[in-house]
């Protein structure tokens, strides 16, 4: 069992949620001897190395070797195994897409992608290393549970989550080491259920993964500017919280979007294709990075140049509020 | 680029590498597999390659895919040694905003042919290069340097297949075997059971050679195989040149500081 305390906050957020991923499977496996980890040469980057030598029969490394680890994945998965499988995200969900497509979605089997480094968090190491349409195409993968949590806090109740989860699944880990969290403690997470974060009654804003840091942010900035911006951490991109975009979403004059991901099919996209079709709803915008390869640079260079640093956002949400 | 000392370039190659790395800060370089790569770089570019600084884009040039595309840095390198990039343009290595971040970006004026970074694409685009020349009676050759990790990914395999079945020999294809990849040795994460005769099953005439050594290299780039792809299995030593990290895990990326950086200029210099 994971242990929510101060000591091992502060150790995830200093890492960051790729790097805390192998810990935090340690704590887990004592709970689940089903579980069986592959890597595909990335153990060290996401933090498996002791995972490896405490559980070396619960481990594989596939090597460089993204689609073969995914149908590897998928044999072991048929004979019962609960497995999980990692890489970086744009390996894992973009290379072995069609694999992920096949061998998991349409056989319908117990395998966890385990997406490291999502959105734009290895900044200097380029679009190649990107991962800007994984929710995208994850989505449309009839059955597909997508999780996109906002911490280490989060990372962690996901991974638990899916240890007792059966079938296929996309765990989509973003930011980079240090970046702060949005949860301080143990809290009660609910899968499938959209999370408040902050309370706000003119706009409201939808974000998902470690870019909801900046929204917390922006939601501030926007209060001291005499806008009140509501903040909902969307863990679950798919399913989507539907009875909240009905009952809660419809609420406001503004419904707001923000992802660390191409605007063209990922949170924006689902919260637009349902409210679109499913009569009269607020006015949407979708905050995300636009349908270019961006300027590569450090991270926080990357979120500025792509407009998703809290205070752009903030403008963007003005601006919108001003026009409508 | 011919004529120039092959051994001083390789180790000026190599102090780049090294400052580069300290200049990258945080960000670090993949300094262990691009300094098992230098001597290779240095002759292809040194000696074997028909490619000029002056006329980059020259159709009739030699095409060099970096398909392990992580260590961008050498060939920044390189390409600054030769004059394709300015110094100081080489130093902006893995800035924001710069044109020479990790993984190198197509740019063919900087004598860059290909986007890299996702491992096991090269060798297609090699041979389609190559089958390119073949289809314009084109006298260029294309080069393609992969790593031993690297052919992990059956792309390379099916790349393989390809530049066989099209008898590319045009086309040399050189694996850095270091014998190492991320998570350590090849032997503990993916052994490929006997690359020589892969590749030989696969239809190629094979050479192999201890890659960190010139003359071998220049013997190899030589080699001819009328009808057959070359592919050239270079033994190498994972962070060569510097004797504190040679063979040793824990360098494929890595970030240093102001007295490392000293410390393996000095042995270097002594090693040369
Ligand atoms: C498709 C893909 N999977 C994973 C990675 C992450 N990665 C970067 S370098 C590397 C190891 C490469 O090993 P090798 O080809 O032997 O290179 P060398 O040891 O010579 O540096 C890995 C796994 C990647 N860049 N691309």
């Amino acid at each position: 069992m994971i242990e929510y305390i101060p000591e091992n906050i502060l150790r995830w957020t200093r890492l960051g949620m790729r790097k805390s991923f192998g810990g935090m499977m340690e704590d887990i496996v004592r709970d689940y001897e089903d579980i069986v980890i592959l890597a595909a040469d990335v153990a060290s980057s996401a933090g498996l190395s002791r995972f490896q030598s405490i559980f070396p029969h619960k481990f594989y490394n596939i090597g460089i070797a993204e689609q073969n680890m995914v149908g590897i994945a998928a044999g072991l998965a048929k004979e019962g195994n609960n497995v999980f499988i990692t890489s970086f995200a744009p390996f894992v969900a973009l290379r072995a897409y069609e694999a992920v497509r096949v061998l998991v979605g349409y056989m319908d089997l117990n395998v966890k992608i385990v997406a490291l480094a999502s959105g734009l968090s290895l900044g200097s190491q380029g679009n190649t290393h990107y991962c800007l349409n994984d929710l995208a195409i994850m989505r449309t993968i009839p059955g597909m549970l997508i999780l996109s949590p906002a911490d280490c806090i989060e990372a962690a109740k996901c991974l638990e989550f899916l240890a007792g989860y059966k079938g296929p699944a996309y765990l989509r880990l973003t930011g980079i080491d240090g970046t702060p969290g949005v949860y301080k403690g143990d809290y009660c997470f609910e899968p499938k259920k959209n999370a408040l974060l902050r309370e706000g009654t003119d706009v409201i804003i939808l974000g998902t993964g470690s870019i909801l840091n900046e929204c917390v942010r922006t939601s501030r900035a926007l209060k001291q500017d005499g806008i009140s911006a509501a903040v909902v951490d969307v863990h679950t991109v798919k399913p989507l919280d539907t009875d909240f975009l009905n009952q809660i979403c419809r609420k406001y004059q503004l419904v707001v979007t923000v992802e660390e991901h191409s605007v063209l099919g990922g949170l924006g996209g689902a919260v637009a294709e349902y409210m679109a079709t499913a009569g009269k709803h607020p006015h949407l915008l979708s905050i995300g990075i636009q349908d270019v390869f961006p300027k590569t640079g450090d991270y926080s260079y990357v979120l500025q140049q792509t407009g998703l640093s809290a205070l752009q956002i903030k403008e963007r949400i003005k601006q919108r509020l001003e026009t409508d | 680029m011919k004529g120039k000392d092959i051994r001083i370039l390789a180790t000026e190659v190599r102090k780049d590498i090294i400052q580069m790395t300290l200049q990258a800060g945080v960000n670090g370089g993949h300094i262990g597999g691009a300094l098992s790569s230098v001597d290779i770089l240095a002759v292809l570019y040194g000696a074997v390659m028909n490619v000029s600084a002056e006329y980059p884009d020259d159709t009739l040039r030699d095409r060099f895919i970096l398909s392990k595309g992580h260590i961008a840095l050498a060939h920044y390198a390189v390409l600054a040694e030769c004059g394709f990039i300015a110094r100081d343009d080489m130093l902006t290595f893995e800035k924001s905003g710069g044109e020479f971040p990790t993984h190198e970006e197509m740019n063919i004026r900087k004598g860059i042919e290909i986007s890299g970074g996702s491992l096991g694409y090269g060798m297609s685009i090699g041979v389609g290069c190559a089958l390119a020349a073949k289809r314009s009676d084109a006298e260029y050759r294309t080069y393609v340097l992969l790593g031993d990790g690297e052919c992990n990914e059956g792309s390379i395999w099916e790349a393989a297949m390809a530049a066989s079945k099209y008898n590319l020999d045009n086309l040399t294809v050189i694996v850095d075997v270091n014998g190492q990849q991320l998570d350590g040795y090849s032997a503990d994460v993916m052994p490929i059971y006997d690359i020589v005769q892969v590749f030989q099953g696969f239809g190629f005439h094979v050479v192999e050679i201890d890659g960190n050594d010139i003359a071998q290299l220049e013997g190899a780039f030589a080699v001819r195989c009328l009808g057959k792809p070359i592919a050239i299995v270079a033994h190498t030593i994972k962070g060569k040149g510097i004797p504190e990290i040679e063979g040793k895990t824990g360098w494929h990326h890595a970030s240093i500081n102001q007295e490392q950086y000293e410390s393996f200029v000095k042995q270097l210099e002594e090693a040369k």
